[in-house]
């Protein structure tokens, strides 16, 4: 039996071993490889992509789960141009390794969904690992793009 | 990173410029490190035509620009900073710039290696300091050629054009493009000596905040670590490796492995034998190949192994404890003696002594460790995440026994070095599958792998005792320190100099103490070590900037009035370890003096909060911390305030040195706070970050207040300053709050067990 789901907005299926995490599918199968492994447990966040809008661990989200579900990766974020998240990570320059950075976004785009103007303890909630620290200019890019949100909205 | 670790390569630093030019009218200059062949030479039968890609700098006819990145991107920068100082001599705009990685560059001249783009490792901090030597150069001969190339289709003076953002002007108002000109300057001769460099007061670029080069490919998921090589045909491996030190392989049953859908291949691979020097991989492990990763997840998962538990089977970590307690009993190895400290302490109106332990630490980089090699008959082709290229390559030699130069090493960005990626053993390993089996190989290795299997940061305990005088003076000082150093079954290391990993003599308070002896016990260990970022100054500063803490504290002297009187007059020490050949007091004091300004030292706080710092020469650089912070009627710990100044030299990127800092705080506090590789049973207890718990954004400070000290010196690079002085910023901090004198890292849950 395939399973069913889009990704990126296209539709795909899938008939292999459903107990593979997504996230194998996705950097193996699907070629997609912006979706980072980090630990393979569900503890580093490396691997976060968003299910339904909803931010997951794709690492420990076997496929057999995404029936019927919308997938998005980093590489589906911001399709006519950058997403302002992403925007935000370029003008606060966060990166440094950037191995982890996909992973952060997809996290700080999520809570902005669920939270459009996060305090420090909203913020907090976020337990994506960064080994080289860039904790600091996450906190000032999720709020710079918190802000920028705010302003499309007003706009529209 | 000592340099001797970054490949010196028997440079032949001998820079004339090779230029030339392509078939669509682009500029190539290339440094000509190497010596050009013999006029006449022919070119091996079937090589390539030079890959434009593969040379230093190209201007397009567009008057694009784009510079080859020589070194390793781990994260700290020098993707972006490097190709900053070539394009500030060359004299074009930041924006007209693009960087692209280059590949391991060795030519051979007989048997003698070079570098063909100069040195490519990453460690030590180094890359930025070398640049400085040889890159400001290379940009500058490029100006110069252009200049020269104007004034032959001008009919003009050279010394009346200047150059501006990609262009030569003529005093007279006439321009040209660098892309226009290139055709003309790689016909020209190039300069047979240096060429003046531009005045730092017309730098447009160096010393401006710049983003990281790659930061587009980043956000939008486009940017490849080794992990995302994807090689045609390759077959992906992982392997299961004996978890005790210098263990084997009892028995094995691979049938369960072999049966596992979408596994193709299940092999041996043997380890170093026990007490020979290790010169390739880590561990005799079992790889299973497998058409996808999760094949080989799921292979490997159906392995049936007995593990022979090898010589260290008895090991842990309280035996560690033990054996250091036994050692520092006796007098140790003595490796510096100023005065007499025993004199010194029979003298003393006062004896403060204390004794600190530092834990076995693990790199833990995000991306874990991986390779692609493919073993050919003749030549092999490696792509991985290094911090030493050169150093692959010969691990990959050593192991098929091609020679280095067919084997090509292309680097990958690298999820973060910290000095895990000197190593090569997975390069070695990723080679001897390939081998073995014949196929293109990507071996990765998953976290548990990384956490099992690692050069570890050396463990130690570090007695410290003072010898004061009645006004609190520090007459008399000694460090005996009892650790595994770092030179883990190095050929090229003797006996007699294992402690130069564990202690740099130079160190303050080296020099400002009439009596000082530093001491040295060999700890023995089955467990694999190697270089941490900052490799012994994180734990040496620790223990010294603690200690002067304690001296101060019990002796009533306010502990940055201490340090600033123990530093005396400003005037430069001999420094004979990396990062000299000086020392110098007046920058050391600077920068302290700039935190405790920061953080307002001196002030008066409410109960339970408490103001502490630190300072510390690494590398090149002076660094200090002063950390404000509470600790609650619940003997919780809240970080209120972080400052931290650098003198690194002429500040090239002071965006990418903010990065480094702030970075190097939080890896300096998330260790000491709560990190640490322990032993039981003769292997590493720590498989994953449920229990190797890096720090959150929920616990690192909001805020890190970095300030860069302004100077004209040549520059060092940060990528290590950060991290020595905020633990014990930290702990000094603490002390002040509440009392409590954290000598054991790391910290935990000290505090509310009443330490």
């Amino acid at each position: 039996m395939a399973i069913r789901f889009t990704l990126n907005g296209e539709a795909r299926s899938f008939a292999g071993d459903g107990a593979m995490p997504l996230l194998w599918y996705l950097r193996d199968h699907a070629r997609l490889t912006g979706t980072k492994y980090g630990c393979g447990a569900g503890l580093c966040g490396a691997c976060t992509v968003l299910v339904d809008g909803r931010a997951a661990r794709s690492c420990t989200l076997p496929v057999r789960a995404l029936e019927g579900r919308a997938i998005t990766t980093i590489e589906g974020l911001g399709r006519d141009g950058l997403h302002p998240v992403q925007q935000a990570w370029i003008e606060e320059d966060v990166a440094q390794c950037g191995y982890c950075q996909a992973g952060q976004i997809l996290a700080a785009v999520d809570l902005l969904t669920r939270v459009p103007q996060p305090s420090d303890a909203d913020l907090e909630t976020i337990g994506n690992l960064c080994r080289c620290g860039t904790y600091v200019r996450i906190r000032r890019a999720i709020r710079r793009a918190a802000r920028a949100l705010a302003a499309q909205r007003a706009q529209a | 990173m000592h340099p001797s670790e970054t490949d010196g390569a028997g440079i032949d630093r001998r820079g004339f410029l090779k230029v030339t030019l392509t078939a669509s009218g682009a500029l190539l200059l290339a440094p000509g490190f190497a010596r050009a062949p013999a006029a006449g030479a022919q070119p091996p039968a079937g090589a390539a035509p030079p890959n434009p890609l593969g040379l230093y700098v190209r201007i397009e006819p567009d008057n694009r620009v784009f510079v080859g990145a020589r070194n390793p991107e781990i994260g700290q920068g020098v993707k972006t900073a490097l190709p900053m100082i070539l394009a500030e001599e060359l004299d074009v705009d930041w924006a007209q710039v693009t960087v692209e990685q280059l590949p391991l560059g060795i030519e051979f001249d007989g048997a003698t290696p070079r570098w063909r783009w100069g040195p490519q490792g990453a460690g030590g901090s180094t890359s930025i300091p070398e640049a400085w030597a040889d890159l400001r150069q290379v940009g500058a001969q490029g100006r110069w050629l252009l200049r020269r190339a104007a004034a032959q289709r001008w009919h003009a003076d050279p010394r009346e054009l200047a150059t501006a953002a990609g262009h030569v002007v003529h005093r007279d108002g006439r321009r040209a493009s660098y892309g226009e000109l290139a055709p003309l300057a790689a016909m020209l001769a190039p300069p047979t000596g240096p060429v003046p460099l531009k005045n730092p007061a017309e730098y447009r670029i160096i010393g401006r905040p710049q983003r990281v080069v790659d930061a587009l490919e980043i956000v939008t998921g486009r940017a490849r670590y080794g992990f995302d090589t994807a090689e045609r045909d390759a077959l992906t491996a992982v392997m299961l490796r004996c978890p005790y030190f210098d263990g084997g392989i009892v028995r094995y049953d691979d049938t369960a492995a072999r049966r596992t859908p979408g596994v193709r291949q299940v092999l041996v691979v043997p380890g170093p034998k026990p007490g020979e020097p290790y010169t390739a991989n880590l561990a005799t492990g079992i790889a299973v190949l497998a058409d996808d990763t999760w094949s080989a997840l799921r292979g490997r998962a159906a392995l049936d192994i007995e593990w022979a538990r090898g010589p260290f089977a008895a090991e842990s970590s309280a035996a560690l404890d033990a054996q250091c307690e036994r050692l520092l009993a006796r007098p140790g190895r003595i490796v510096r003696e100023d005065g007499d400290f025993d004199a010194a302490r029979r003298a003393a109106a006062r004896v403060l002594e204390a004794r600190y332990r530092i834990p076995f630490v693990a790199h833990a980089p995000l991306e874990p460790q991986n390779a692609f090699v493919h073993v050919q008959r003749q030549r092999a082709r490696v792509i991985a995440p290094v911090q030493q290229p050169a150093g692959a390559q010969r691990a990959v030699a050593a192991v098929t026994g091609l020679p280095r130069q067919a084997i090509e090493v292309h680097m990958t960005r690298v999820g973060g070095g910290f000095g895990r990626r000197l190593a090569s053993d997975y390069v070695a390993e990723a080679a001897l599958v390939s081998k073995a089996t014949g196929r293109p190989v990507k071996l990765v290795w998953t976290r548990e792998d990384d956490l099992q299997h690692d050069f570890f940061r050396p463990f130690g305990h570090h007695h410290l005792i003072a010898a004061l005088d009645a006004d609190g003076a520090v007459r008399g000082w000694t460090q005996r320190l009892a650790s595994a150093s770092k030179y883990y079954r190095r050929a090229d290391v003797k006996p007699e100099d294992l402690w130069t990993a564990e202690l740099y003599p130079d160190d303050f308070p080296a020099a400002l103490v009439p009596n000082y002896r530093l001491e040295w016990h060999e700890v023995r260990s089955g467990i694999a070590r190697g270089s941490w970022r900052a490799p012994a100054h994180t734990a040496n500063a620790f223990v010294v900037q603690s200690f002067l803490d304690e001296i101060a504290h019990a002796t009533g002297q306010d502990p940055l009035a201490l340090r600033l009187a123990m530093l005396g007059q400003d005037r430069e020490l001999a420094y004979s370890g990396h990062g000299g050949p000086k020392f110098s007091t007046a920058r050391l004091r600077a920068v302290l003096e700039r935190v405790a300004a920061e953080i307002g030292w001196g002030r008066r706080l409410a109960r339970g909060r408490g103001l502490g710092l630190a300072a510390h020469f690494t590398f090149g650089g002076y660094a200090a911390h002063a950390m404000e912070v509470e600790v609650t009627r619940g003997r919780e710990l809240r970080l209120h305030r972080v400052v931290c100044a650098i003198d690194c030299g002429r500040p090239i990127n002071p965006l990418g040195i903010e990065a480094q800092m702030q970075g190097g705080t939080i890896d300096g506090l998330s260790t000491a706070l709560s990190l640490e590789t322990t032993i039981e049973g003769g292997r590493v207890v720590q498989r994953n970050f449920d229990d190797y718990p890096l720090m959150t954004l929920a616990q690192a400070p909001a805020d890190i207040e970095v300030h860069i000290v302004p100077s004209q010196a040549d520059p060092a690079g940060c990528g290590e300053m950060g991290i020595p002085t905020a633990a014990p910023a930290l702990t000094n901090a603490i002390f002040a709050a509440c009392g409590v004198r954290l000598r054991r890292l790391p910290i935990r849950d000290q505090l509310r067990a009443g330490a």
